[in-house]
């Protein structure tokens, strides 16, 4: 089923008065609740009164990470405090988490996109779901419950980890959808054969799968092991946590709920709008959304858009699958990973100096394995083993405590480290998605 | 009498040992006593060299991280209790040893160990005093 037909599937010209009218008011609120925004207007030579329709939008000024990061905790609130209802908190790229907030309508709208992104997929209320993504911090878990809620579906909230006892319940209480990170849906079709059960008959009819880039490749085999089919979510805490897009079956793009969730498509060098089909950065802006509205919010993900009707029936746009990334940033296991994190650690432990590597692999049908090699100076080498052992712990612990991933630390020779033109490389993603 | 000791950080790469003893060698240097302790991902060679200043040197030109520490060498009687009569000593006078290792090669009818301890001028000052045989730098410099 289509969860609000009269959205999803709009003429363009009514979707478009739709969006230009919510721009108008969300324009002026921003301007007058949240001095930061305000100055940032302010700077653009824009006055509120002058965004009349969507379009005008490209006057508007971006807005990124850094001034997330800049502004935490509150600087970019235009709500009140005493009408956030809820805070999620998110490593961020240096120091500073970056922290989203929700007002009571902002949980409704959340609920709202999280049930729409379910029924695109092809879950029906009355149905079983079982949400193995983390519950907690981590937008995932939540959004996904708010969302089956508010279909009226039956959830069985078993989180992320303990393998055996996912597919337990799969067995026991047969729910049709299944919601995890891809990586984590194929190791669990390794841990059932190990167990002696077989994936493709499995319970799980359909699989929604997101927090990671995956490709068709995995697509295709998650989809014959489970016997399932296997779509993609998008989403990003920044604009809501999951649900700001989600493939229908018949898997040509994402539906973006342009609605509520505006979107662009620039050239990053040059901050122009791409042509229609082209890749660039994918631009957001929440259109309604009121504890931490932004404007133009600079997602760095790359893909390419296209606003033909859907054989599904959906009129709203579909964006491609995440084609790269305008920044170093990595995801694993679902986790955003910046070496600058890493660097940061680093720098904090006294005798080491940032040289490093992080690298990534996916052995078959495993979950995402990070290392970071760190380069040994002569101030922290020792002639004990015991020494240098503390060390790397200590490392692995501090780096560990700030990306809330496992791991493994190596200690290497000087110099050791691959450099090109002078610059160490940070990178070594092995891993074929 | 204190000597030196030559610690150097090797991955676990195929050939790095090689590449530390080769070098040592084409700088006409030797070495006298030698252990590698070993982790999963890496390992210390720890070595006694007849010429150490310039071992250190060589290797640190040579981008090894390597450092200095001060260890004795004991002339331990060559028969059975020899190494246990030692560490009596060190157990009863509270010397806590780190690491120990053999000599190369030995130059009398001793066996010839050296000693890590967490506290080599404490342990200096018992060997002296129980009239214990410590091996000299004059004497590892001419073997």
């Amino acid at each position: 089923m289509i969860w609000k037909k009269e959205i999803e599937c709009m003429q363009p010209a009514e979707l478009k008065k739709l969006q230009s009218d919510y721009l108008k008011k969300l324009i002026p609120y921003i301007h007058s609740n949240c001095p930061v925004y305000k100055k940032k207007i302010d700077d653009a030579g824009v006055k509120p009164d002058q965004i009349k329709s969507i379009d005008d939008i490209k006057r508007l000024p971006f807005t990124t990470k850094i001034d997330m990061r800049d502004n935490y905790p509150y600087g970019l609130f235009s709500a009140k405090d005493k009408d956030v209802v809820e805070i999620h908190i998110s490593s961020g790229t240096t120091g500073n988490p970056t922290l989203v907030g929700y007002t009571r309508y902002d949980v409704s709208l959340w609920s709202d996109v999280m049930a729409r992104t379910i029924c695109c997929a092809g879950g029906e209320p009355g149905e079983t779901i079982q949400i193995a993504y983390g519950y907690g911090l981590f937008t995932g878990g939540l959004g996904f419950h708010y969302g089956a809620l508010e279909m009226g579906m039956k959830i069985i909230p078993t989180s992320s980890g303990q393998t055996a006892r996912q597919l337990k319940i799969m067995q026991d209480f047969k729910p049709r959808v299944i919601a995890c990170t891809p990586s984590y849906v194929l190791y669990m079709a390794e841990e059932a054969k190990a167990m002696g059960i077989d994936p493709a008959k499995g319970n799980w009819k359909i699989g929604i799968f997101g927090a990671e880039p995956w490709s068709e490749s995995m697509r295709k085999e998650i989809e014959l092991v489970w016997n399932m089919s296997a779509t993609d979510v998008y989403g990003l805490s920044e604009i809501i946590g999951p649900g700001v897009a989600q493939e229908c079956p018949h898997k040509e793009g994402l539906h973006i709920f342009s609605d509520v969730f505006y979107p662009e498509i620039i050239d990053p060098k040059t901050d122009q709008e791409a042509k229609e089909g082209e890749s660039g950065e994918l631009v957001i802006t929440t259109l309604t959304k009121q504890a931490i509205p932004l404007i133009r919010y600079r997602t760095r993900d790359i893909v390419s858009i296209r606003y033909d009707k859907c054989k599904c029936g959906r009129t709203s746009p579909r964006i491609s699958k995440i084609k790269g990334r305008t920044d170093d940033m990595i995801i694993v296991r679902g986790i955003n990973v910046f070496p600058s994190q890493i660097e940061h650690v680093l720098l904090g432990i006294k005798g080491t100096q940032p040289h490093y590597q992080i690298i990534v692999d996916r052995k078959a049908h495993q979950l995402d394995e990070v290392e970071v090699l760190v380069e040994v100076e002569e101030k922290i080498f020792s002639d004990e083993v015991k020494k240098l052992n503390e060390l790397s712990a200590k490392i692995k612990k501090e780096i560990e405590g700030v990306l809330s991933i496992g791991v493994k630390v190596t200690l290497v020779e000087p110099k050791t480290i691959q450099r090109s033109e002078g610059k160490a490389k940070r990178i070594v993603d092995k891993r074929t998605i | 009498m204190k000597l030196t000791q030559i610690s150097v950080f090797l991955e676990n790469r195929k050939g790095r040992l090689y590449d530390v003893c080769s070098l040592l060698g084409k700088n006409n240097i030797n070495i006298r006593a030698l252990t590698i302790a070993e982790t999963e991902s890496f390992g210390v060679l720890r070595i006694v060299v007849d010429k150490s200043e310039l071992a250190i040197q060589t290797l640190r030109q040579n981008n090894f991280v390597a450092n200095l520490t001060d260890v004795v060498a004991i002339e331990v009687g060559d028969k059975p209790g020899g190494l246990a009569g030692i560490l009596k000593i060190f157990a009863d006078s509270d010397i806590n040893v780190e690491y120990m290792y053999g000599f190369v090669e030995k130059f009398s009818d001793n066996a010839l160990l050296v000693f890590r301890f967490e506290d080599t001028d404490k342990a200096v000052k018992i060997l002296t005093d129980k009239g214990v045989k410590v091996v000299t730098r004059r004497e590892i410099e001419g073997l």
